[in-house]
C-alpha cells in the first residue's frame, strides 16, 4: 500500500528544492528598511504569522498594525496613511487581497495612485488548501487594474531586492509573496529593477518566458534541455505590469518556439500577455502556454498537486522537447 | 490635547447661517447647469458642512495641503456639490466656475475626484471613506500630530459592510482624533432607504464610538455635538445627523424622496426665490 502524503496545516509543504534557501526574506528585507526609513508603516489582516511581517512588528511595534480579518479595511487604511506620508506594506493571502478586497485597491489604491504595497502570499499552487486559498487568478485581476504594478519574484534575492525597490517606487504595487523558506536562485550580484525582465541564458531553439518561481523551473529545465543538445533560451520577467513588451519581443525574435511557465492560470496572465507581446510587435512564433488550468483546484499534497496540474520542471522539460520536435 | 485647540474663527450663528444660505445658492447655480445633481442631498448637508469648514476644522483655504490641517473625508463622492459649494465659499474656486458643474473637463465633477483643491480621497464607492479616514487618523497620530479628522458617511452606505469593518478598527485603535459624521437623510439609489439601519445610533455605540445624535440641519445642535467630540475620550467620536434632503428649500423637501432629484428648467427660478424667502434654523 503507498505510502499517504499528507499537507501542512498553515505551514510550508516540503518541496524538497535543491537549492539553498532563506527565512522570511521579506520580513528580513522590510525590517531592514524599516531602520533607515521611520515613515514605513506594516500592517495586515491576521495573517502577519504566515506572510513574515512579524520581523518587522517586533522590531517597531508602534509602526505595526494588525486589522483583523477584514481585507477591504486592511487596503483603505493602508491608503489613508500613505495620504499622511507613510508607506504602507500590506500583508494578506493573494486569495483575500484581489477578491474581497479588488475595489479597494482599484479605486482606493490605483485611483490616487498611492504609496501602499500589498503583499500576497500563497501564490497560485502554493499551498494544499484548495481553491479558497490558492491565488490562481491573481495577478491576471490585478493587471487589469490601471496604474498598479504587479510584480512575481522568483526567489529570496529577488523578494528582498523587490521589497527595497517597491519600497523606493512612490505608488501602488502589489506583490506576490513567497514566504518562509525560499529558495535562493540569483546571487547578490543579481539586480532587480520594476518593469524590466532578465535575459538568463540565451538560445535559439527554444526560449523560456518564465515569472515567480517558474523561472526557478525554467533554468532547471534550460539546463537538462542544453544537455541533451539544445539550445535553450530563458528570459525571467518579474514585473508583469508595466510588461517589459520589448525585452519579450526581442527574445522571442532570437528563438525558434516560446513556452511561457507561470504559476497562476495561463489565461489572463503571463502566457496571455506574452501572445498579446508578440502579436503587438509582429514578431510570429508558436507559443506553448504552461501554467493552471482554468479550474479550481482541490486540496492536497502541493506538490502532488503540483504534478497533477503540470508546473514542475518535468513538465517545462516534456512540453519544450515536444515543441522542438514539431521545428 | 484635542481640546486644547484653539478655534479659527469666532462662533457667530448668524455669520454661520449666512454661508450655509451662501452655500445653498451655489449649488442650486451648479445643478442648473446640467438640469439636475445630487441638489437634495447637498442642501439637506450643508449646514453641518458651514459648521464644519466656518468653525470648527483647522484649515487654510489658501494651503489646502498645510500640515497638520484637519481633514474632512466625504466618503459619499455624490455628495461632491455640497463639498464644491463650501470650498467656493471658502474662495478656493471662483464662483465663475459654478456652472462648470458636472461640464467636461470641469474641476467641479458630480463625483469626488481627489486632483480637484481640497478633496481628500476619491469618494463615491460606498464604503471606502470611514477606512481611509482611519488611515489618516493613525498616521497623523504616528506623526505626532493633533490634525482630527471628520469623515462624511451616509445611513445607505451603513448597508456596506466595510464600514463595519472599520468602525471596528477605530475603536480597537482609540482614535480619538476621527469624528465620523453619518448623515442620515433616509434615502438611497432605489428610494427611501432600502434595508433598514435603525437605530443607528446604537449601533455606533455597540461598535465602542462615543455617538450623540443631533438634528443635522440646526446649527447649533450640530455645533454643539462638534464641541462635544473635541473632547479626548480615547474613544472615536460619531454624530448621527438627521437631515432633510432639499432642506432650505420647502417644495424640494416636500418631493418624493428620491437619490437623484431632477428638476424641471423652467422650476430654477421659482426655487431660487423659494431659497431666498426661506429662513433656516
Amino acid at each position: 500500500m503507498n505510502q499517504l502524503r499528507f499537507t501542512k496545516a498553515m505551514g510550508q509543504d516540503e518541496d524538497g528544492a535543491q537549492r539553498a534557501t532563506l527565512d522570511a526574506p521579506f520580513g528580513v528585507a522590510l525590517t531592514k528598511l524599516g531602520a533607515q526609513r521611520p515613515e514605513i508603516v506594516g500592517l495586515t489582516a491576521d495573517l502577519g504569522k504566515y506572510t513574515d511581517i512579524f520581523p518587522f512588528r517586533d522590531a517597531f511595534p508602534n509602526r505595526f498594525m494588525n486589522i483583523g480579518m477584514a481585507e477591504q479595511n486592511l487596503v483603505g487604511v493602508a491608503a489613508g496613511l500613505a495620504r499622511t506620508g507613510h508607506v504602507a506594506f500590506a500583508t494578506t493571502y493573494g486569495v483575500f487581497a484581489t477578491r474581497r478586497a479588488f475595489d479597494f485597491i482599484s479605486i482606493g489604491l490605483a485611483h490616487s495612485r498611492l504609496n501602499v504595497k500589498i503583499i500576497a502570499g500563497l501564490p497560485g499552487l502554493t499551498t494544499g488548501y484548495g481553491g479558497t486559498h490558492q491565488a490562481i487568478e491573481d495577478t491576471g485581476l490585478m493587471c487589469m487594474i490601471p496604474d498598479l504594478v504587479v510584480i512575481d519574484p522568483c526567489d529570496a534575492t529577488e523578494t528582498m531586492a523587490a521589497t527595497r525597490a517597491i519600497a523606493d517606487y512612490p505608488g501602488p504595487v502589489y506583490m506576490r509573496l513567497l514566504r518562509g523558506k525560499v529558495p535562493i536562485v540569483f546571487d547578490d550580484s543579481y539586480t532587480f529593477e520594476i518593469g524590466k525582465a532578465r535575459v538568463l541564458a540565451s538560445g535559439t531553439d527554444v526560449g523560456f518566458i518564465a515569472t515567480g518561481m517558474m523561472t526557478e523551473r525554467a533554468i532547471d529545465a534550460a539546463s537538462v534541455l542544453a544537455a541533451q543538445g539544445l539550445s535553450v533560451g530563458v528570459l525571467h520577467v518579474p514585473t508583469l505590469k508595466p510588461l517589459d513588451t520589448e525585452a519579450i519581443a526581442s527574445f522571442a525574435a532570437n528563438v525558434k518556439c516560446v513556452l511561457t511557465a507561470e504559476n497562476h492560470v495561463t489565461r489572463g496572465g503571463l502566457g496571455t500577455m506574452t501572445a498579446e507581446a508578440l502579436f503587438d510587435a509582429g514578431v510570429s512564433r508558436p507559443l506553448v502556454r504552461i501554467g493552471l488550468p482554468d479550474r479550481f483546484i482541490e486540496c492536497g499534497v502541493v506538490a502532488s498537486l503540483q504534478e497533477r496540474y503540470g508546473i514542475t520542471t518535468g513538465h517545462l522539460i516534456e512540453a519544450a522537447a515536444k515543441a522542438a520536435r514539431r521545428l | 490635547m484635542n481640546a486644547a485647540r484653539p478655534l479659527t474663527m469666532t462662533v457667530d450663528l448668524a455669520e454661520l447661517h449666512r454661508r450655509a444660505k451662501n452655500m445653498r445658492r451655489h449649488m442650486l447655480v451648479m445643478a442648473r447647469g446640467p438640469g439636475q445633481g445630487y441638489v437634495g442631498q447637498g442642501l439637506g448637508f450643508a449646514d453641518t458642512l458651514a459648521a464644519l469648514y466656518f468653525h470648527e476644522m483647522h484649515w487654510d483655504p489658501k494651503n489646502l495641503t498645510m500640515d497638520g490641517r484637519d481633514r474632512f473625508v466625504l466618503s459619499t463622492g455624490h455628495y461632491s456639490i455640497a463639498l464644491w459649494a463650501v470650498l467656493c465659499e471658502a474662495g478656493v474656486f471662483p464662483l465663475s466656475e459654478l456652472p462648470t458643474y458636472g461640464a467636461d473637463d470641469s474641476r467641479l465633477a458630480m463625483s469626488t475626484i481627489d486632483t480637484t483643491p481640497g478633496v481628500e480621497m476619491i469618494g463615491g464607492s460606498l464604503g471606502h471613506g470611514l477606512g481611509q479616514a482611519i488611515g489618516m487618523a493613525l498616521g497623523e497620530r504616528l506623526r505626532g500630530s493633533s490634525a482630527r479628522i471628520f469623515c462624511e458617511l451616509s445611513d445607505g452606505e451603513l448597508q456596506e459592510g466595510s464600514t463595519w469593518e472599520a468602525a471596528m478598527a477605530a475603536s480597537h485603535f482609540k482614535l480619538d482624533n476621527l469624528v465620523a459624521l453619518v448623515d442620515c437623510n433616509g434615502i438611497q439609489a432605489d428610494g427611501a432607504v432600502v434595508l433598514n439601519m435603525e437605530p443607528v445610533a446604537d449601533k455606533w455605540r455597540a461598535f465602542g464610538w462615543e455617538t450623540r445624535e443631533v438634528d443635522g440641519n440646526h446649527m447649533e445642535s450640530v455645533l454643539n455635538a462638534l464641541s462635544a467630540a473635541r473632547v479626548c475620550t480615547q474613544r472615536p467620536q460619531a454624530i448621527v445627523l438627521r437631515t432633510k434632503p432639499g432642506y432650505g428649500i420647502p417644495s424640494l423637501v416636500a418631493r418624493e424622496k428620491s437619490h437623484f432629484i431632477r428638476v424641471d428648467p423652467s422650476e430654477w427660478d421659482a426655487l431660487a426665490a423659494e431659497l431666498e424667502r426661506t429662513e433656516v434654523q
